[in-house]
C-alpha cells in the first residue's frame, strides 16, 4: 500500500474543512477579530482618503486573525491526543504539515474575501491600480503568513504559553514579507508606481520558507 | 526509565504492571516511537521501531480520536494514514469492539466507555502484529471489560503480540502469558502469568 504524500495532503485537508464546518470555532474567531479591527479602525481614522493606510490596516487584520487561526488549528490535534495518533501511523509528517497549510490557507483566503466587501464600504475604499495585482499580493501574502505560521503554531503548541509564543517567533521572522505585503498592496491601492519588486520578494520568502518548513517539519513534530 | 533491557516473543501476551510512576506507560510511548530513548534502541520484528509503524496498533489513556467526527468517520481518516482500508473492514473492528457501525452520532457525545472501545477499533482496525493497550479496560463496565479481554484473547490466538498495562490483572489471569514488572522506572520483575500472580 502506497502512503503518497499528496493523497494523504488531500486527506488532511478534507479531514481539517470537515472538522472546521462541524465546530467553525477558527472561522469565526477569525472573522469576529477581523471585524473588529476593521470597525476600531473605522473610527480611529479619517476615511476620507484611507488609502495612505490602508495597506497597512488590512495586513494588520489578517496577520493577527490568522495568528488566532493557526493556534486553535494545532489545539485541535492536541485535544484527545490525537497527534500521537498521527505519529504512530506510517503517513508521513510532511502530509499533515501541508494538509494543515492548505487547510488553514484556503480559511484565510476565505476570511479575505468575505471581509474585502467590508473594508471597501467601512472605508470608501477604490483601488488606483488593477485589481488583478492586488489578488496576486494576497495570494502570496497570505501563503507567506500561512506557511510560517502553520510551522511555529506547530513548534509552540506543546509550550505554556503558546497563545503568546507564536507571535512572539512568528512576528520577526514575517517582518519582511509583511513589509512587502504592505508595500505591494500601499502601491496598488494608490495606483502609483509597480508592486513588482515587492511581488517577486514575497514569492521569493514563499519559496525559501515553504521548502524550509517542509523540511524541518517532521523534527518539529517529533520533538519532546 | 533505566536500564530495560527486554526481548518479547511474538504472539505472546504481556502485562506491564507497576505502581503509578513506574513508567509503564512511558515504556509503551517508547516502544511505539513516541518518546525516545536517551540510549539503545527498541526493535520490534527485527526493525527499527520507527520503520515498523505499520505492524504497531497504539491506545493511549486519551482517546486519540477527533470529536467532531462519528465512531466511522474516525475510522475512516485513521485507515488513510495506513494506505487506505475498505469500510467493510472498518464497520467490522466496530463491531468485534461492541459498537454499532451505523451510529451517526459524533464521538463527543459518546460515553466514556464508547469512546474507550472506539478508541480499541481504531489500534486493530488494521489487524497489526503488534498490540500496545495502556489501561484498554478503565471507564469501561464490567460486561465490557470481559467481552474486550475476549477480544484480546482471541487476537492472541490469531498469533498477534500485545503488552498491555492494567491495573485489572484479574481479568487477564487466564488470558496473558507473562507480567513485567516495572519500578521506579527499572524492570524489577518479569515471569509466568499464574492466578496468584494475578491476584496480587
Amino acid at each position: 500500500m502506497s502512503l503518497s504524500i499528496t493523497r494523504l495532503t488531500v486527506v488532511n485537508v478534507r479531514k481539517d474543512l470537515r472538522l472546521e464546518w462541524r465546530s467553525r470555532d477558527v472561522f469565526n474567531s477569525m472573522l469576529f477579530f477581523a471585524l473588529l479591527v476593521v470597525v476600531v479602525f473605522s473610527y480611529a481614522f479619517d476615511t476620507g482618503d484611507s488609502r495612505p493606510v490602508m495597506g497597512g490596516l488590512i495586513w494588520i487584520a489578517f496577520l493577527f486573525s490568522t495568528n488566532m487561526a493557526l493556534n486553535q488549528s494545532w489545539a485541535r490535534e492536541l485535544r484527545n491526543g490525537v497527534l500521537d495518533a498521527y505519529r504512530v501511523s506510517p503517513a508521513p509528517a510532511e502530509s499533515l504539515f501541508l494538509g494543515k497549510v492548505l487547510g488553514n490557507y484556503l480559511l484565510v483566503l476565505l476570511l479575505e474575501c468575505v471581509m474585502a466587501p467590508l473594508f471597501v464600504v467601512f472605508y470608501n475604499l477604490k483601488s488606483g491600480g488593477p485589481l488583478w495585482q492586488l489578488a496576486v499580493v494576497f495570494l502570496l501574502g497570505t501563503w507567506a503568513l500561512v506557511v510560517n505560521g502553520t510551522f511555529f503554531a506547530a513548534m509552540s503548541i506543546r509550550t505554556k504559553n503558546r497563545e503568546l509564543m507564536l507571535p512572539i517567533l512568528l512576528l520577526p521572522i514575517s517582518l519582511p514579507a509583511v513589509y512587502s505585503m504592505v508595500e505591494a498592496t500601499s502601491i496598488v491601492l494608490n495606483g502609483d508606481s509597480s508592486p513588482w519588486p515587492y511581488v517577486k520578494f514575497l514569492a521569493g520568502f514563499c519559496v525559501i520558507y515553504t521548502t524550509a518548513c517542509f523540511l524541518l517539519f517532521e523534527i518539529v513534530l517529533n520533538a519532546e | 526509565m533505566r536500564g530495560i533491557s527486554l526481548e518479547l516473543q511474538p504472539g505472546k501476551f504481556y502485562v506491564l504492571r507497576g505502581e503509578n510512576g513506574a513508567g509503564k506507560s512511558t515504556l509503551l510511548r517508547m516502544i511505539a516511537g513516541l518518546n525516545e530513548p536517551t540510549e539503545g534502541n527498541i526493535l520490534i520484528f527485527g526493525i527499527e521501531n520507527k520503520q515498523a509503524l505499520e505492524h504497531l496498533g497504539y491506545m493511549a489513556h486519551a482517546p486519540l480520536l477527533y470529536d467532531e467526527l462519528s465512531g466511522l468517520e474516525n475510522l475512516r481518516f485513521f485507515a488513510e494514514l495506513y494506505g487506505s482500508f475498505p469500510d467493510q473492514a472498518l464497520i467490522q473492528a466496530m463491531e468485534r469492539v461492541g459498537l454499532d457501525p451505523q451510529l451517526d452520532r459524533r464521538i463527543g457525545q459518546y460515553s466514556q466507555g464508547m469512546r474507550q472501545r472506539l478508541s480499541l477499533a481504531r489500534a486493530i482496525f488494521h489487524s497489526p502484529r503488534l498490540l500496545l493497550l495502556d489501561e484498554p479496560f478503565s471507564n469501561v463496565d464490567p460486561e465490557s471489560a470481559l467481552a474486550i479481554a475476549k477480544l484480546l484473547a482471541s487476537m492472541r490466538d490469531e498469533g498477534k503480540t500485545i503488552i498491555l498495562v492494567t491495573h485489572q490483572v484479574g481479568l487477564l489471569s487466564s488470558l496473558a502469558d507473562e507480567y513485567i514488572l516495572l519500578s521506579r522506572g527499572q524492570l524489577a520483575d518479569r515471569g509466568k502469568m499464574t492466578a496468584q500472580q494475578a491476584r496480587t
